[in-house]
């Protein structure tokens, strides 16, 4: 705990967290380069079709990531903005903000892959059944936290009111995971990577999991690092403006 | 490679997640230049960075 919270400290500081995060950033990247091109790899050449899917099976090594992601994703908003309204944390907002558009695309991807998977499977690339409808409730939650963001201009108020939607939203994430056991459903039950796939396919799929979690920490430091400097570039501007103004006074005098 | 009767449906979904993350990757990129550079264009005209509480200002 000690660690954490110094850690949380030192990042409390954004000046702070674009040094670390410059430093950090290139080793990440390449981390989730690395990762994904060896999961491709195992994905597409070292992994079997499956006796009863075939070689549609290998949809399952995208969609389960993007959906992992998606859930993911929401969670760490929610978590930044319990952050921000409690702690007040200098980071929650920019960490929340950042992370929303990457989670919406990824939830978009979830369901595409997953509807692409769906036709050859279940013979539709749709029914309003609880997963698929909960993850798409999902999608609409994540375009929410971004439209309400961007219809208020006061930032202070438009990050406390996404805040509390965000919290809101956060039941839609046990929902989504238990749906496949509460209701009747067309979608297979929750991956378990230790007995429900087989190890041929376990490896890969674990590889292409961590390699899309590490691809989204790298696009989320960068969006992070984007939108502290957004901030101070709409700072500096206000105070260019201000200054102008406060000279116009002076001649006027 | 040979995908069999639903080929089609495993490629459109890898193009699909590899343009949606080469798009993300091309707008964080772009959107990182575009603020450094008015950044540095303001710190070109005097406009002097003031430190504030949070250091997001």
């Amino acid at each position: 705990m000690p660690l954490m919270q110094t850690l949380t400290q030192k990042l409390a500081n954004p000046t702070r967290f674009m040094e670390l995060s410059g430093r950090v950033l290139p080793w990440v990247s390449a981390a989730a380069a690395a990762l994904l091109v060896y999961g491709l790899y195992l994905a597409f050449f070292a992994s079997p079709a499956d006796y009863q899917q075939g070689e549609t099976v290998r949809i399952m090594y995208i969609h389960v990531p993007c959906a992992w992601l998606s859930m993911m994703i929401y969670a760490l908003i929610a978590i930044s903005s319990f952050g921000l309204l409690v702690f007040r944390h200098p980071l929650a907002d920019v960490s929340a903000k950042a992370a929303a558009p990457i989670g919406a695309a990824f939830t978009f991807l979830a369901l595409f892959t997953g509807s692409l998977w769906g036709k050859p499977m279940w013979g539709t690339y749709w029914v309003w059944d609880a997963r698929l409808t909960s993850v798409l409730i999902l999608f609409f939650l994540y375009l929410g936290l971004m439209a309400l963001r961007a219809s208020l201009e006061d930032e202070a108020a438009a990050a406390k009111l996404t805040a509390v939607l965000a919290l809101v939203g956060v039941t839609i994430l046990p929902i989504i995971k238990f749906s496949v056991e509460w209701w009747n459903t067309l979608h297979q039950p929750s991956t378990d990577f230790t007995s429900t796939v087989d190890p041929s396919m376990r490896w890969p799929l674990l590889v292409m999991a961590v390699g899309f979690t590490v691809l989204f920490f790298a696009m989320h430091l960068k969006a992070m690092r984007n939108e502290i400097l957004r901030r101070r570039v709409k700072a500096m501007r206000a105070q260019a403006v201000a200054g102008r103004d406060r000279l116009a006074a002076q001649a006027a005098e | 490679m040979d995908f069999g009767p639903h080929a089609a449906f495993i490629w459109i979904s890898y193009a699909a997640v590899a343009g949606m993350v080469a798009a993300l990757v091309a707008w964080l990129i772009a959107d990182g230049r575009r603020q450094a550079a008015d950044l540095e264009a303001l710190e070109s005209a005097g406009v002097k960075r003031r430190s504030s509480p949070s250091g997001l200002e």
